[in-house]
């Protein structure tokens, strides 16, 4: 369970966790579409200081949310070389055989793992503030229009909170097999690539036969209770927006203003440009 | 001694809300020829401490020696852990989850395989296991496990242990989920495994009818502690402080108590239903000048032969 920390709730109770559960989903979509928006490291500069407020406000520790890139590690180095190496335009730094390495991908890669770092812990931000049942209750909440054309909101809503629910267990269901099976020796870390996967074996067809037998007695139990996702059902906890709710969608659209502005006005750019001739200079 | 545990401590998820101080303090000899149950109740460290035996959780605080291993959280030199897991082998609860293979057969053999054993060698000892837990070995070899019953399955699941001969053989609530009959079946086998295949044995268990009908030592956890380490007959000495602790003491010991609160005079070192019986048919013989034979009455009340050495012995005595 050493990398289960990405998406992990991390209770604090802090004034993060206290907002509606719909505002901090829809943070989260909009600042997911505007992180793809910027244009400029002043425009990253920004983003990363609001959302450093954000993890300061929630409480949730510096490292915890830091190490929610791990489980990304690998995709950031990978676009990161790709980008270095197929992005080419502008002035040539570095030239070997078929490398060659421009001040345009060089600028590009760092954005580009700007990106996907913001967006990677801005996402797990959501989910260390919102319990699950809260967060399928606010995309059941945002989706409900769709009912309208005959979208089956409700039900796709069970069946996210059943996913969700149903991670953990099996993440435990998993290290109990491979502890049954590594007290029956198997060598679940060394040799090659196939016979790793072949090592798996013992594994994944336990977990799957569980995962079956725990799908049908979920099934039975929700039968059995009449379960009905078509009726419309009433909720124990009735979402309501707060002043920190209000207060919160003021930041946002704040925030998505100076980004566009950034994006589509260059605003950003002007003062990158300022800095960058500042630091040739000297 | 097989395994002597020293000053072993363990925190789940150390620097993180969910930190929990599993194992705070433990020390504990095991003896080769140890009967050994564990009590305990839920979130006691049981659990914790006795995958530490086999190396499925790493030591992070204190030391363990297995016959010659030592395992402590020095990370060099690395314990031979493949022969550890040979000496002791670990059945957890609901063994029959971890089967995976076509066949029986290959299922027990998947162990002996791990170790390296040659072909004839791995033949005989699955063909030695499966019997040894009761099943025909030419009649289930070449069925599909997850085909069998309960009951059935579970057997395989021990069976694919025992195939690789521990010394100590260790089984967290064997008897979970099991009806009367299966319960029983599971008991009778982990007597005869205890004999045949692995002299030390250590059981944990939450049914503490079911666990003094075997063991001859019972350690109790509290608090990721050893709170109580006697022979089996001594530890409801401290009935009280068990019953704090939030622990079931014996039906036996429970009725024992009321009719001695009753007046009925009933002779000391109760613990199991059959002690019960043969206090009560001794006082009965004494009040009424009958000679009722215990032994009799026994034998058609259990129709499992369960008596232990430690009963075996108070028998004698008489």
């Amino acid at each position: 369970m050493n990398n289960f920390s990405f998406g992990q709730y991390y209770p604090t109770n802090s004034l993060i966790h206290r907002l509606d559960p719909r505002t901090k989903l829809m943070f989260t979509f909009v600042y997911m579409i505007i992180v793809f928006l910027i244009k400029s490291y002043m425009g990253y500069l920004c983003t990363a200081a609001l959302l450093a407020s954000i993890i300061l406000i929630s409480k949730v520790p510096f490292r915890v949310v830091i190490r929610s890139i791990r489980a990304v590690l690998f995709l950031l180095f990978f676009t990161l070389i790709i980008n270095l190496l197929f992005y080419n335009e502008g002035k040539t730094v570095f030239e070997w055989s078929f490398i060659h390495i421009t001040v345009g991908g060089i600028d590009y890669s760092i954005k580009m793992l700007f990106r996907l770092t913001l967006l990677v812990m801005g996402a797990s931000m959501l989910t260390f503030t919102t319990t699950s049942t809260e967060l399928t209750d606010a995309l059941e909440a945002l989706l409900k229009p769709l009912t309208y054309i005959k979208v089956p909101v409700h039900d796709l809503a069970i069946i996210m909170s059943i996913a969700l629910r149903f991670i953990p267990t099996l993440m435990e269901e998993t290290q109990k097999i491979m502890n049954a099976q590594k007290a029956r020796g198997a060598n679940l870390d060394t040799g090659s690539f196939f016979e790793r996967i072949k090592a798996m074996l013992p594994i994944l067809i336990p977990l799957f036969v569980s995962a079956f037998r725990r799908a049908d007695e979920l099934a039975d139990a929700l039968d059995a209770r009449c379960y009905n996702a078509t009726d419309k059902r009433t909720k124990m906890k009735k979402l309501k927006f707060g002043l920190t709710d209000y207060l919160s969608f003021v930041v946002t659209i704040i925030f998505a203003v100076l980004v566009c502005l950034d994006a589509y006005m260059a605003g950003g750019a002007y003062i990158d440009g300022l800095i960058f001739s500042a630091i040739m200079g000297a | 001694m097989s395994i002597v545990v020293k000053n072993l401590q363990f925190t789940y998820s150390a620097n993180s809300p969910y930190e929990t101080r599993a194992l705070k303090d433990v020390n504990l000899t095991i003896n080769e020829g140890d009967f050994l149950g564990i009590v305990g109740h839920t979130g006691s460290g049981k659990s914790t401490f006795i995958q530490h035996l086999n190396g499925l959780i790493k030591v992070q605080e204190g030391e363990i020696e297995v016959f010659d291993i030592k395992l402590t959280n020095v990370k060099k030199p690395k314990p031979d852990l493949r022969k550890l897991r040979s000496h002791v082998g670990m059945v957890f609860q609901y063994p029959e989850y971890q089967l995976f293979e076509e066949t029986v057969y290959k299922d027990v053999a998947f162990g002996p395989k791990n170790l390296g054993l040659s072909q004839e060698e791995i033949n005989d000892r699955v063909k030695e296991a499966i019997e040894l837990v009761g099943l025909d070995y030419e009649k289930y070899k070449d069925r599909a496990p997850f085909e069998l019953s309960g009951g059935q399955k579970r057997r395989v699941a021990i069976a694919g242990i025992i195939a690789m001969k521990p010394k100590v053989l260790i089984l967290d609530e064997p008897t979970a989920g099991l009806d009367p009959s299966g319960k029983e079946q599971i008991l009778s086998l982990i007597k005869n495994l205890k004999e045949k295949c692995s002299p030390t044995i250590i059981v944990i268990s939450h049914d503490i009818d079911e666990i003094t009908r075997f063991a001859n030592r019972l350690v109790v956890f509290n608090d990721g502690k050893v709170a109580f380490d006697e022979p089996m007959k001594e530890l409801f000495k401290h009935q009280q402080e068990l019953v704090e602790m939030g622990l079931d003491i014996p039906l036996a010991i429970k009725i024992a108590n009321e009719l001695k609160a009753k007046g009925i005079k009933l002779g000391e070192n109760i613990v199991t239903m059959s002690d019960l019986l043969r206090e009560i048919v001794i006082a009965y013989n004494k009040k009424n000048g009958t000679d009722i034979d215990v032994s009799k009455i026994r034998k058609s009340v259990f129709n499992f032969d369960f008596s232990n050495s430690n009963q075996e012995e108070v028998f004698k005595d008489e």
